[in-house]
């Protein structure tokens, strides 16, 4: 789960992390509010979950009474097809240096890894591409957690300028802030030094391990949901791993593998995907039922392609919870359905004189259904 | 011949009364698995599916012989269990288990590899060597005994590949579901030096997808030491960057975990990579002769 920079922020303070005061407007006059109070220089950044905000002009800096105007720019825009709905207004940072900070779960190392740069405030992936040697890594033992001296070498050897033992602390800092709140990513960038020779996490990125949220309920709250597709929203509701895609055929399977291995499919047929869905394993006619009827719901979808293998799964429930979407009428598509494992000649029978193409391997089923939305793209 | 596992392999099922692991215990029994004791901490001295359950692992390996512990405790104990049968000095541990916080792993994966044990998972559907033993949630009929190895990142499409080798007359030796979450007891690259010295397994089948980079940590070991034959496969070669394709593991994040990386890494390594399942066994054919 991403979690906006002002809300990383508030983590990132509770760990002691010192971060430029700020807060959250909706609206122009709530932001120019906020930079009244303040009184001086703000910088009023769009709160949307993507990066890349700053080049769609979505970070601006702004005099108190420019701030109304400024932050009616930025709320409202689009950026990368997220509307902002609301800005942060922070006191603006005297920046004498930009550094990055950054941890990640490695999956090669099976650690969590810091990484520390002279090069922060721009794009890290960038200066990965560019100049890896730039950035420092350095994997953390678990059971160890980070040591201040520790945090001390990484800085010295990244070459950071500053307070050495002040630099050391707010990345100690974000480590504890990393494991307190469950995190799979947390950065400061850019990490800034000011002219006065403060420490400054000027931004902050933080995403949450979805597996770990049920142990934080505090930030479990934060999901937004209409920051996300309804037909996402909905199919979470039901359990099923769902993705929503570009295309048109909506693909339902079994197992996330073989819902990959159907999209590969589709799109070596000439097709585009609606979407992902895996129902699961041992998925019973109801499940099944939701799925197709969350597939047809969705206004991309011009045909339907159910791949099932049985294993757990048994492929006559599969096709009970087929023929109950079918004969409700809630699907207006063709459906094309491939069904092989357990079950699978009494699936075949349940499905017989039924309103759906079966195919006896995924192959022909792929070819069959971009056919039926009008061919390869 | 098989890895890891066999006729003879003395099992624990961890989690043994809840409805998972019951169910998976007893379809196991049918396999013929040698299921010998369960653990349910609180449930100790009861009998399921003729078993004896303690509340402890150190219980359970003080009265009976245990090869092998096989997991289906909910998400937050799921780690702790396995920390718990490593700990009890189990040398085989297979860890079903779905949705275990990622920090969690990172901190057991190390300490068990400390003590030398063997993990398996999490998120996965276990490994079966045909015909003799099942340590998972695996459909056992679609296995049929024969000479491939199969290691896999998925489950479903893992059955089906074994269903389509098996009924080319292949068959498999073990099959090993590694897991579909980024951080996992058991990779590619450490599977496969078991089955290059197994004498039953005569040819290796890896079906890697999108993510991480274990493909390619697999394919420089196969480059440099393999002696047997190995086919690859990719799942989600067409999956978008940056969404999770239900696997948590089964993300691109920015260059890693590409499709392209990964395919690279395979053809230069020489290991022919299969773009149906119908392909595997072509080439499985194909490279025994």
């Amino acid at each position: 789960m991403k979690l906006h920079e002002f809300q990383a922020k508030e983590i990132l303070a509770k760990y002691g992390v010192p971060v430029p005061p700020g807060k959250v407007a909706y609206t122009p006059e709530e932001a120019e509010r906020i930079a009244k109070d303040y009184g001086k220089q703000v910088v009023i950044k769009a709160q949307v979950h993507v990066g890349g905000r700053g080049k769609a002009g979505g970070v601006k800096l702004a005099q108190p009474e420019e701030s109304r105007e400024v932050a009616g720019k930025i709320l409202g825009m689009d950026i990368k097809g997220l509307t902002v709905k609301k800005v942060l207004v922070a006191e603006a940072v005297d920046i004498a240096k930009e550094y990055y900070a950054g941890l990640i779960i490695d999956r090669s190392s099976q650690r969590v890894v810091l990484m520390v740069s002279k090069e922060g405030g721009v794009d890290i992936e960038e200066v990965a591409h560019t100049n890896p040697e730039a950035i420092v890594k350095y994997p953390i033992d678990p059971h160890k957690g980070l040591r201040h001296f520790e945090a001390r070498e990484v800085v010295k050897q990244a070459g950071l300028e500053g307070n050495l033992n002040r630099l050391a602390n707010v990345i100690v800092q974000l480590y504890n802030a990393f494991v307190g709140s469950d995190a799979s990513l947390a950065e400061i960038n850019p990490l800034v030094v000011t002219e006065q020779g403060e420490i400054i996490a000027a931004d902050a990125k933080i995403d949450l391990d979805d597996n770990a949220l049920f142990r934080h309920p505090d930030l479990a709250k934060l999901r937004e949901v209409e920051a996300e597709h309804p037909l996402e929203i909905e199919a979470s509701n039901y359990g099923f791993a769902y993705v929503k895609l570009d295309g048109d055929v909506g693909v339902i399977g079994n197992g996330a593998g073989l819902v990959m291995y159907t999209l590969d499919l589709v799109n070596r047929a000439g097709g585009k995907p609606a979407n992902f869905l895996d129902i699961g394993g041992g998925a019973k006619a109801e499940v099944v039922y939701n799925a197709v009827k969350l597939v047809a719901k969705d206004p991309d979808v011009k045909g339907i392609f159910i791949n099932i293998f049985g294993g757990i799964t048994r492929a006559d429930e599969v096709a009970k919870g087929v023929i109950q979407a079918l004969e409700e009428g809630i699907v207006k598509v063709p459906v094309v359905m491939r069904v092989a494992g357990t079950a699978e000649e009494e699936a075949k029978k349940l499905l017989e004189g039924k309103p759906i193409y079966l195919y006896p391997n995924s192959l022909e089923a792929a070819g069959a259904i971009v056919t039926m939305v009008g061919g390869a793209k | 011949m098989s890895i890891l596992i066999n006729k003879d392999t003395r099992v624990l099922v961890q989690g043994i009364t809840g409805r998972e692991g019951r169910f998976h215990a007893e379809q196991m029994q049918k396999y013929g698995t040698k299921i010998v004791a369960g653990v349910t901490p609180g449930k100790g001295g009861q009998e399921v599916l003729g078993v004896p359950v303690y509340d402890t692992v150190k219980e359970a390996v003080a009265e009976q012989q245990i090869d092998a512990s096989i997991i289906f405790v909910p998400a937050a104990a799921a780690a702790d269990a396995a920390l718990e049968a490593a700990h009890a000095g189990i040398p085989l541990v297979v860890l079903i288990t779905e949705g275990i916080p990622t920090l969690d792993m990172v901190a057991a994966v190390k300490e068990i590899k400390d003590l030398g044990v063997r993990l398996i998972g999490g998120n996965c559907p276990g490994l079966i060597s045909a015909e003799e033993s099942k340590l998972g949630i695996m459909p056992g009929h679609v296995f049929k005994k024969g000479k491939v190895g199969l290691i896999s990142r998925s489950g479903t499409l893992t059955y089906e590949a074994a269903a389509a080798l098996s009924e080319a007359g292949l068959g498999t030796t073990t099959t090993v579901g590694i897991g579909g979450d980024p951080i996992i007891g058991t990779t590619f690259k450490d599977l496969l030096p078991l089955f290059n010295e197994d004498p039953e397994t005569e040819a290796v089948v890896v079906i890697g997808e999108i993510g991480g980079s274990d493909e390619e940590e697999a394919a420089a070991w196969i480059k440099e030491h393999m002696t047997k034959p190995v086919v690859g496969f990719i799942g989600g070669r067409s999956a978008p960057k940056g969404k999770r394709m239900g696997h948590a593991g089964a993300i691109i994040m920015g260059d890693v975990g590409t499709p392209e990386s990964k395919l690279k890494a395979f053809a230069e390594a020489g290991i022919p990579v299969a773009d149906t399942i119908d392909e595997i066994v072509e080439l499985v054919k194909e490279r025994l002769g």
